[in-house]
């Protein structure tokens, strides 16, 4: 008998942007809050392995046309280049600077330059486990 | 009185958490290990759920967002491997 997964693919529509959102609220409360780059890149992992588990991995490729490797390679870059801007500026490897900036609709916003470094190990979070998740999932 | 029931519930979600896990470990079959990790992950929920309102804070809740979802994923995965014999598929088929 053929069987179907309609029930679980009208489900995962739903509650991968529900993980989605719940992983960049983590990326964003890492600051001064359980969170951080790690472990929102762990949750949109997740999120894209539901989308890989409902559907298929030919159809995800068509939808999300990214090459992991590269997307590494990027964080990589994104992390190493965050922490030798401050080594330009007379300070030391990885020194962190931060600033209250007034934006409106936010109000005081406190930016550091943590928030760059932690997009590159969300990056690399994200696509070192996709990578081992299709690497070990493709060869059935 | 409020944090003796609160107790109470607490030590019952523990022996129900031990009890899944005997079901886990000697289930006859594969299905009961999976309805038995999804009711662990379920309880491992309300246990945090309890530990907040015994503690009286609102710390954990990412916690129990966390656990939520990756219990779900679990069984999803579990579920779909025991119906399909694979957990990704390769093709829209």
């Amino acid at each position: 008998m053929k069987t179907n997964n309609l029930l679980l693919q009208s489900v995962t529509q739903v509650v991968t942007f529900l993980i989605f959102a719940f992983s960049i609220y983590l990326f964003f409360a890492g600051h001064n809050n359980p969170g951080g780059g790690f472990i929102g890149g762990l949750m949109t992992a997740s999120a894209l392995l539901l989308l890989y588990l409902a559907f298929d991995i030919q159809s995800i490729k068509k939808a999300l046309a990214f090459n992991y490797v590269n997307i590494i390679a990027i964080g990589l870059i994104i992390s190493l280049a965050t922490g030798m801007v401050s080594m330009f500026l007379g300070g030391p490897f990885l020194n962190q600077y931060d600033q209250y900036v007034h934006v409106p609709l936010f109000g005081e916003v406190h930016l550091t330059t943590a928030v760059p470094f932690d997009l590159g190990i969300y990056l690399v979070v994200v696509a070192i486990a996709l990578v081992i998740i299709l690497a070990i999932g493709e060869d059935a | 009185m409020f944090t003796i029931v609160v107790d109470i519930a607490l030590i019952a979600m523990a022996v129900s958490l031990v009890l899944c896990t005997y079901r886990v470990i000697a289930g006859p079959t594969v299905p009961d290990r999976i309805v038995a990790l999804d009711a662990f992950g379920l309880n491992m929920v309300g246990f945090v759920g309890l530990l907040m309102i015994s503690l009286d804070t609102a710390a954990f809740s990412e916690v129990i967002l966390m656990i939520a979802i990756l219990a779900f994923l679990g069984s999803v995965a579990l579920a779909k491997y025991w119906e399909r014999g694979l957990v990704i598929d390769r093709n829209p088929d």
